[in-house]
């Protein structure tokens, strides 16, 4: 059984003050198990990041249950919710709007240990912080005691993360959480996703990056306006793209050592440059999502592909 | 020769003294050439950049020259520098799309800004819409609001804005960060588009992803902690990158089709230093894995092949591969 189970999940944001209804999300399904990583990889208005904050009890799905270890999340409130972010926790894109300049970065820690942890002893919490450090490999010199503005982004973002192991986290929803980093401290982050995934961690990691989410990810699903076009084993989905829409996100990748190869439908490179349509939205008869098929073991396509 | 930029500094003043986040920095773009410039946050790019249009309140020129068309700008000068912004050189600087004017139609925020720098509207109207539809946009974007805009056609706006004038370069300060790699695409063909039509003559692609670079770009710079460490054509940075900071950027950078479980991906150890107090030699010293006792004088950026210049003495005095030996020694 899976960790997190995602059943026709959608959500509806109104547009306008007395608009029409768009869908954000649209009937969206799987699952993610303990010791994987789902890379959840779509364009800006792909409705990415709402399933996410969905998932973390951020906002309400229009419909569609999620279940985590068997449970409705939505049921959950008081203590039982408390309980539930003892397991599922979530990293966000901008490390330097996640702290608090006027206090010191490490009182995320403290935060955590006056809801969770209230009767703690010091050397138990101090050996707590430690370890959750060790696992993020930072060294606790570097970063205890120091404002947001002494710590680079990288080491922003991995006090993030530890904060969330210092829980007994089972999920962890990484929105977009290396995009604001430099190349460089990119793929320790994502490394460090790894080990920790090793270590039985089930990841949601949503990004828009389509290298950065080949590297790290077991399995693949491709949302497109809300819906998911294609799903599947990651090297079956970066390897074999039976969807156009994957594919011209592919041939749109910048690569080192191949130029950009000119696409068969440019319509799909443009995307949303209809006048006055930010992102085109999908009519709101088309809530109901093209089909998936399975195409192969473990690799699901839109029926709309052909 | 288009641009040629000779030993430029600037500082900014800061409470801690002086910082220097571009040092001793020379350069030439030639006509027709998209030249990329890279390297981690707090390098120094974006000053480089801002520098050769804008000297904001806090920035410093503390000398070199910048010369355009055979002509020098009085950069220090931030009123005289006036007359070329826009009509000689133009700035897209980060995050630009999201400082459009949210109370003007786009039509309205390119007259005001025309009428700013003396021309009529009508004068460059009928052009600006031709480059619209060019680059694939409806031209009813003029009576758009910016926020009923996506990113993309935003930032294509933004530089359609800063490029109306035809100036003879264009430094575009991360204009493809924060985009989808469609979007992304859409911006990079635009300034290639731009070029070759001679909207712009020469650009300046600043941003950290290598891999936009590699596909727009005719030269590459990289900068490290204000100074330059190698400059050379696109191909030769991606295929054969001399200084040990560029090849330890490109080996940080996943390509479609890399996997954690074939290969693991190295970052960077470290972060660039404080330019408070910069260390005295070479400035990459401390994370290089080549670094000798040598490296304690900083290295001169010379050209070491043609059309390639480095700043490294591994290069420079041709040192073998691996000298972690000569490390502890020293």
């Amino acid at each position: 059984m899976s960790a997190l189970q995602l059943d026709q999940v959608s959500r509806l944001f109104r547009a306008s003050a007395g608009g029409d209804m768009t869908p954000a999300l649209r009937k969206v399904s799987f699952g993610i198990d303990q010791g994987e990583v789902v890379t959840l990889i779509g364009e800006s208005g792909s409705g990415k990041t709402t399933l996410g904050k969905i998932i973390l009890r951020l906002i309400p799905a229009s419909s569609g249950t999620v279940t985590f270890e068997g449970k409705d999340i939505s049921a959950f409130k008081g203590p039982s919710l408390r309980e539930y972010y003892r397991h599922v926790q979530g990293v966000f894109q901008d490390p330097f709007s996640s702290y608090n300049p006027i206090y010191k970065a490490d009182r995320v820690f403290e935060l955590v240990r006056g809801v969770y942890f209230p009767a703690m002893g010091q050397p138990a919490w101090e050996e707590k912080i430690e370890s959750a450090l060790a696992a993020v490999a930072l060294n606790p010199g570097d970063v205890l005691g120091k404002y947001p503005h002494q710590l680079s982004g990288g080491q922003q973002q991995r006090l993030l993360i530890a904060r969330a192991l210092l829980l007994d986290v089972k999920l962890l929803v990484a929105d977009e959480i290396i995009s604001m980093l430099d190349a460089s401290t990119r793929v320790d982050i994502l490394n460090l996703l790894v080990s920790l995934k090793r270590s039985g961690l089930a990841i949601l990691f949503i990004t828009h990056d389509l290298s950065l989410g080949n590297y790290v990810s077991d399995r693949t699903v491709i949302l497109r306006h809300g819906a998911i076009v294609e799903m599947g084993d990651t090297v079956k989905v970066f390897g074999n793209p039976r969807h156009p829409y994957t594919r011209n996100l592919l041939t749109a990748v910048p690569e080192l050592h191949k130029k950009w190869q000119p696409t068969a439908a440019d319509a799909v490179t443009r995307p949303a440059d209809v006048a006055g349509a930010g992102h085109a939205p999908v009519p709101a008869t088309a809530l109901d999502p093209p089909r998936l098929t399975e195409y192969e073991e473990n690799h699901l396509v839109a029926e709309d592909a052909a | 020769m288009s641009v040629k930029v000779e030993n430029l500094s600037v500082a900014y003043r800061m409470r801690a003294g002086d910082v220097c986040p571009v040092e001793g920095v020379s350069f030439t773009v030639a006509d027709g050439e998209i030249m990329g410039l890279a390297g981690e946050s707090g390098c120094g790019k974006s000053t480089l950049g801002n520098s050769l249009v804008f000297m904001e309140g806090r920035m410093r020129h503390l000398g070199g020259r910048v010369v355009v068309d055979g002509q020098a700008l009085p950069v220090a000068d931030f009123r005289a520098m006036r007359r070329y912004r826009m009509t000689k050189v133009s700035l897209v600087p980060q995050y630009a799309m999201n400082a459009l004017n949210p109370t003007r139609r786009i039509g309205r925020l390119t007259t005001d800004l025309l009428r700013s720098h003396d021309v009529r509207e009508s004068d460059v109207l009928e052009e600006m819409k031709r480059r619209i539809r060019l680059i694939g946009l409806d031209e009813d974007v003029l009576n758009r609001y910016s926020f009923e805009l996506s990113g993309g056609m935003r930032q294509r706006v933004t530089i359609i804005l800063s490029t109306l004038l035809n100036p003879s370069l264009l430094i575009a300060d991360e204009v493809t960060s924060a985009l989808d790699v469609s979007t992304q695409r859409a911006v990079g063909e635009m300034l290639m588009e731009f070029r070759d039509r001679g909207f712009v003559k020469s650009v300046i692609a600043i941003t950290h992803d290598l891999s936009v670079l590699a596909q727009i770009t005719d030269s590459i710079m990289v900068m490290y902690a204000g100074r330059l460490a190698e400059k050379a054509s696109a191909a030769d940075i991606v295929n054969a990158p001399l200084h040990p900071y560029t090849q330890m950027l490109l080996a940080s950078l996943p390509e479609v089709g890399v996997r954690y479980d074939k290969v693991t991906l190295t970052g960077i150890p470290g972060r660039p230093p404080s330019l408070v107090n910069p260390p005295r030699g070479c400035r990459f010293a401390d994370r290089c894995p080549f670094a000798r006792a040598k490296c304690a004088e900083a290295p001169p950026f010379e050209q070491v092949q043609p059309g390639r210049q480095v700043a490294c003495w591994k290069v420079s005095e041709g040192w073998p591969e691996g000298g972690e030996h000569e490390r502890s020694a020293a």
